[in-house]
């Protein structure tokens, strides 16, 4: 039997960056198969040429044995390859329905054939288990259910081949579980998946053989069953990772945050947070666990001032935090970041840097009033020497003050952030995963930071949706799920099952 | 107030309202795909002066009004070439459309027929007006007869089409595979490349439709209602369909009701010149002449706030990866 | 190693030029189509606007006002705005130094009542921008429709001020009564006779300043920071702490008192009164001052002037070739705006591509 896919020696370049390069490996047919590496490897170009979004700029890609040059995502369709984005492809105003038909509606009057889809659309749900309203609205829908929206698309248009990209990213465990039945549902029905991901966890529980890239190229390509974790990381990063880091012992001392009854309800009268409260003491790393989207993030635009609750209290140093009598959270920034909290925000480039301006403008970003002569204006010299000194200090590459941030990659952007927060002195710093879009080694050195930071006595409120990221700073975790704090545990406590439990929305009882 | 006549408000009305819905109905298209279309007064006069024109020189309406339409076509087809392949401002491009179009409209009359920046009148080389059957039968019923006859009937064959587009307009944009491709551009164009289809072909098309419609505005401005073209005659219309978008939504029915209530507030400042109000007196007539201005923004102010637009406005499509 | 991206120098001065010139050629092309020459068109255009010394000093004169609406509009451009209104702001504004005028014109010396004119005329073009401002702010009105409406507005209610309140007795002409003496602005021509007997004014030097602290204030100072953080990212912004809805109401105030400061030129420098529909689209040609000066005081600055020489070139033009009347100039702005507003970056490609030969990749 042919195999599904073979890639020959592609090659793909952007500018100066060789994102892949002679890349060669096959996918058997009926295989779960895993692609795995960090950020920046080239999975995802490797699978946007496979679905036609890019050419390669050299190399063969074979489909059941054929060449193929697909030039186009109606092409790739066509060949029975499916995907399945990490962000998901829906049009959140329309029907499930609706967005199946959408690119093969089978004729120029809808109605002719509405009934007939909808009526198979029931047929995949039930014979794969993917338990969806074809007439439901996606905006209604959780982001499990819209993920497997997703996957009913791929399946209505005979996808054989079917590639996730991440997709446990936005689940809990529970909802991961159930992914994995209906995947191997697939393969029982003799289709093909190709699953990339970072996780090598998932990569043991489900693949039968695993691909491993690494800077534009494959490193590695075993069964699954031959291979362990370890093994895969360090075919991943190409050094064995320092497992833990050095911190010093935990000496908590007076509390800075103290969060009480905080509630969030947003404008279609959703509950965002419900009644969310603890405390946060200096010299500690509190880490809010959590699959993305149940809470973290409005959590911290609220204490980041970036957004205000709707009822509840926020002590911090003793003062409540200035959220009473205002409309709005306009301009409100500025007073917390006044008052000593410093916020490397989860969105970097929406919210953390400005990618038009240079390095030395960003370092000023947020603080411009401490930067000023005498007469108003910025004193160039004064802020030329501070941000070459903080871009020696936090090893941020290339060194040049002067160049455009959002020429820098994501690991290096992140370090002009935490450096110029860090340089505020703040006593409370909200991060927001630090980690994200940046590269193993750049990971170490910001971990290495915040350590540092929390020995200092700052007082650090993490949040995270990676739980080796969590296990490796965090003194206390809190979990959180659905708007509500599910659960609290010290560092020692620290157990997968019992967090994703909690996560899941299961509480501590 | 005896001098006021609801029966020719009513009438004016209705013929107002064409001018405001052919270019809502274009805005509507341009913008559910996803390009801000703020150059629809450029296509207005620009499709004025040329149908005025070419049916002029011909002695030929429909001539006139073909003519219209390729160059509002064209016009739009170069706004969809900025916005959608040069990835450029489309406020900026509508912007310039507008004033170029202010400027070469008058140059081109000027020079073609020297009678100061405006195209000779018409006379009889304008269109029909429809006269429903059972018109004459019915006229000497009271209210009826009226009805019947100036409501509703009488019109010109434009005013119909207008109307007549609206339930089409409806069905298209709801109803059939080009509909839900237009809207799902406009909402999440990633999701349709994603779904094979082509954005840029949708937009496109959409531009194409768009440059159509608008031109009928322009028609009617000209050979309709004055029967010439004169310098930057449309005054704000295409702005007003603008916002006649907003206030309806995005939705081909409601726009329609916004576009016919800018056509009242016109009618009434009509009926209100020179009109004794109590308590108030008589009002200028450049005061008169604001009220539809003043009414845009009124409506702006009160319905930004739950008006909700194609999601992806604006925004140019780049394949991101 | 081939390049990326254009080098800086590419996208200041190469590709500005380069889109100019395309408008121009298009321009060249129509007036070749109305039947006249453009080669002989654009001498006459500019031995009439810069290398006569009376013409030139006319240009500089248009240009006065010029730079005034092309700051309006720049700086809302650099917040992340587009002020359509400086026509509007423009306007009003000129109703706002009339109304210091008439009242203080035969009190106060002129030291006294220019200063106060040009206040009435700021605060005046700055409560006309207020509104569209608050309600981009504060509702989400896109300032671009709300201020093209306030221009056909102001346009009503101008007319309305002027005919019923500002006519004198007896007159026909719609339009105030003349200022005093003390009212004109003091004119270049007493220090420099070779200008002749032409209306260049002090505003020309005032506006010269006004592009010095546009530069000092927006690219060094903590507001002009803030200003053009908030033009490139507004959630950026508001995560630095920068207060949204004020930057916008803020920055259209000053954007509507530049526009309104730009009736000092045109009012107090020429016609000594106010008159109907005296901005002239001067606000819209601030627009196109702006995109093809790219918000820039040195582009602004030599922008206004060849906006200037098109005015004053473009009215002899007309006298000689009736074939292109002033109205042509009208479509040559809309195709300046068009090739260095909408489509700025069309040649980048090509430009990059000639860089790149006979680099190695």
């Amino acid at each position: 039997m042919q195999p599904a896919v073979e890639f020959r020696k592609i090659s793909k370049a952007f500018g100066a960056v060789q994102a892949n390069a002679d890349v060669s490996f096959t996918i058997n047919q009926g295989a779960i198969h895993g692609v795995i590496g960090e950020n920046g490897a080239g999975k995802s170009t490797l699978m946007s040429i496979l679905y036609g979004y890019y050419r390669a700029d050299s190399g063969q890609l074979l489909i059941d044995g054929q060449e193929r040059s697909i030039r186009t995502s109606h092409e790739a369709i066509a060949l029975g390859i499916g995907m399945v984005h990490q962000h998901f492809m829906l049009v959140e105003n329309m029907t499930v329905l609706d967005n199946v038909m959408l690119g093969s509606e089978g004729g120029f009057k809808l109605a002719a054939h509405r009934k007939d889809v909808e009526a198979k659309l029931r047929e995949i749900c039930t014979r794969y288990r993917l338990d969806v309203d074809p007439l439901a609205t996606v905006h209604d829908l959780s982001v499990g259910a819209q993920q497997r929206v997703e996957i009913l698309k791929q399946i209505y248009r005979s996808a054989n081949i079917l590639i996730l990209d991440e997709p446990t990213a936005v689940l809990t465990a529970q909802e991961t579980a159930s992914l994995f039945e209906i995947l191997r549902l697939f393969k029982e029905q003799g289709k093909t998946i190709i699953l990339i991901t970072h996780k090598l966890g998932e990569i043991m529980d489900i693949t039968d053989q695993v691909t491993v890239m690494r800077a534009g190229r494959v490193v590695g390509a075993v069964a699954t069953a031959a291979t362990s974790k370890e093994q895969l990381a360090n075919m991943m990063v190409g050094r064995p990772i320092q497992s833990e880091l050095p911190r010093a012992p935990f000496k908590p001392g007076a509390p800075v945050l103290d969060v009480q009854g905080l509630n969030l309800v947003d404008a279609q009268g959703v509950k965002l947070l419900d009644n969310v409260g603890f405390t946060l003491r200096a010299g500690e790393i509190v880490a809010i666990a959590g699959v993305s989207g149940n809470g973290q993030s409005e959590l911290m635009e609220i204490l980041a001032g970036m957004r205000l609750p709707t009822s509840g209290r926020v002590d911090f140093l003793g003062q409540a935090l200035p959220f009473a009598g205002r409309a709005h959270a306009d301009g409100l920034p500025a007073t917390f970041r006044q008052l000593g909290i410093g916020h490397v925000p989860e969105d970097r480039l929406r919210d953390g840097v400005i990618k038009d301006f240079s390095v030395m403008q960003n370092t000023v970003f947020g603080y411009e009033n401490r930067v000023k002569n005498r007469w108003g204006l910025f004193d160039f010299d004064a802020i030329a020497k501070r941000c070459s000194h903080l871009l020696d200090a936090f090893d941020v590459r290339p060194q040049n003050p002067d160049l455009r941030i959002g020429l820098l990659s994501g690991g290096n952007q992140q370090k002009v952030v935490i450096a110029r927060e860090v340089s505020a002195q703040p006593k409370l710093m909200l991060v927001g995963q630090p980690t994200r879009g940046v590269d193993i080694g750049t990971i170490e050195a910001i971990h290495t930071q915040l350590l540092r930071l929390r020995d200092e006595g700052v007082a650090i409120l993490l949040v995270s949706v990676e739980l080796e990221e969590v296990r490796a700073l965090a003194d206390r975790i809190v979990v959180m799920s659905g708007g509500r704090i599910t659960g609290e545990l010290n560092i020692e406590e620290f157990d997968t099952t019992r967090i994703g439990l909690l996560m899941g929305g299961m509480h501590k009882s | 107030m005896e001098d006021f006549h609801i029966a020719s408000i009513l009438v004016s009305t209705i013929r107002n309202a064409p001018v405001l819905m052919f270019a809502a109905m274009a805005g509507l298209f341009a913008e559910r795909s996803g390009v801000v279309d703020i150059g629809l007064e450029g296509k207005i006069l620009a499709s004025a002066f040329t149908s005025a024109a070419v049916a002029y020189s011909t002695q030929n309406v429909w001539y006139g009004i073909g003519a219209g339409i390729a160059v509002s076509v064209a016009l739009a087809l170069l706004q969809g070439y900025v916005s959608i392949t040069q990835k450029g401002n489309q406020l900026v491009c509508g912007i310039a459309i507008n004033i170029a179009m202010s400027g070469l409209t008058f140059v081109l009359a000027q020079y073609f027929f020297q009678q100061g920046g405006r195209t000779p009148d018409l006379g009889q080389a304008r269109l029909f007006d429809v006269v429903l059957p059972g018109t004459a039968f019915v006229s000497n019923i009271p209210g009826l007869g009226w009805f019947y006859g100036h409501l509703l009937g009488g019109h010109s064959i434009l005013v119909y089409l207008a109307f007549a587009l609206v339930p089409l307009v409806h069905w298209v944009v709801y109803h059939t595979r080009f509909g839900l491709r237009l809207r799902a551009c406009g909402e999440n164009p990633h999701a349709a490349d994603a779904a094979g289809v082509s954005v840029e072909a949708t937009r496109y098309t959409a531009m194409l439709i768009a440059g159509v419609l608008c031109s009928f505005s322009g028609a009617y401005l000209a050979i309709v209602q004055s029967g010439f073209f004169l310098r930057d005659m449309s005054a704000g219309a295409g702005y007003l369909a603008l916002t006649a978008l907003v206030f309806g939504n995005w939705r081909p029915v409601y726009t329609v009701l916004g576009c016919l209530m800018f056509g009242f507030f016109g009618a009434l400042q009509i009926q209100m010149e020179g009109v004794d109000l109590p308590v108030v007196g008589r009002i200028p007539g450049s005061l008169i002449h604001m009220i539809p201005y003043v009414v845009t923004v009124i409506v702006l102010a009160g319905l930004m706030a739950k008006s909700v637009a194609p999601k992806a406005i604006g925004k140019p499509f780049v394949k991101s990866r | 190693m081939k390049k990326t991206e254009l080098p800086r120098w590419a996208t200041a001065f190469v590709l500005p030029v380069l889109n100019l010139v395309s408008a121009l050629l298009v321009a060249a092309l129509a007036i070749h189509l109305l039947g006249e020459s453009p080669t002989e068109s654009l001498a006459i255009l500019v031995n009439s606007a810069i290398i006569n010394p009376e013409g030139l000093s006319y240009t500089l004169f248009y240009a006065s006002t010029f730079i005034f609406t092309g700051l309006a509009v720049s700086i809302a451009m650099k917040g992340g705005l587009f002020n359509i209104g400086a026509e509007g702001q423009m306007y009003v504004g000129g109703l706002g130094l009339t109304v210091a005028l008439l009242t203080l014109d035969h009190t106060l010396p002129a030291w006294l009542l220019i200063p106060a004119a040009m206040l009435g005329s700021a605060l005046f073009g700055a409560a006309w921008a207020f509104l569209p401002g608050y309600l981009q702010a504060r509702r989400g009105s896109h300032v671009v429709v709300t201020t093209i409406m306030f221009n056909f507005i102001a346009a009503d209610l101008m007319n309305f001020v002027i005919v019923k309140y500002l006519i004198p007795e007896g007159q026909q002409n719609p339009a105030s009564r003349v200022f005093s003496d003390a009212a004109a602005l003091p004119q270049l021509n007493t220090w420099f006779p070779v200008l002749g007997d032409t209306p260049l004014n002090i505003s020309f030097l005032i506006a010269i300043a006004a592009l010095v602290i546009y530069g000092v204030m927006v690219w060094r100072s903590s507001w002009g920071y803030q200003l053009r953080a908030t033009g490139l990212n507004q959630h950026a912004a508001h995560y630095a702490g920068v207060s949204i809805s004020r930057m916008v109401i803020v920055t259209m105030l000053v954007s509507g008192a530049l526009a309104g400061l730009a009736a000092v030129n045109s009012v107090m420098g020429s016609t000594h009164y106010l008159s109907l529909n005296f901005p002239a689209g001067a606000g819209f040609v601030g627009i196109a001052i702006a995109l093809m000066g790219r918000q820039h005081p040195v582009g602004i600055f030599l922008s206004a002037v060849l906006f200037g020489a098109l005015i004053q070139g473009g009215f002899d033009l007309s006298l000689e070739k009736p074939n292109i009347p002033q109205e042509t100039f009208i479509f040559i702005q809309g195709l300046i705006i068009l090739f260095c507003g909408a489509m700025e970056n069309f040649y980048g490609p090509t430009v990059l591509k000639l860089l790149n030969l006979g680099r190695k990749g």
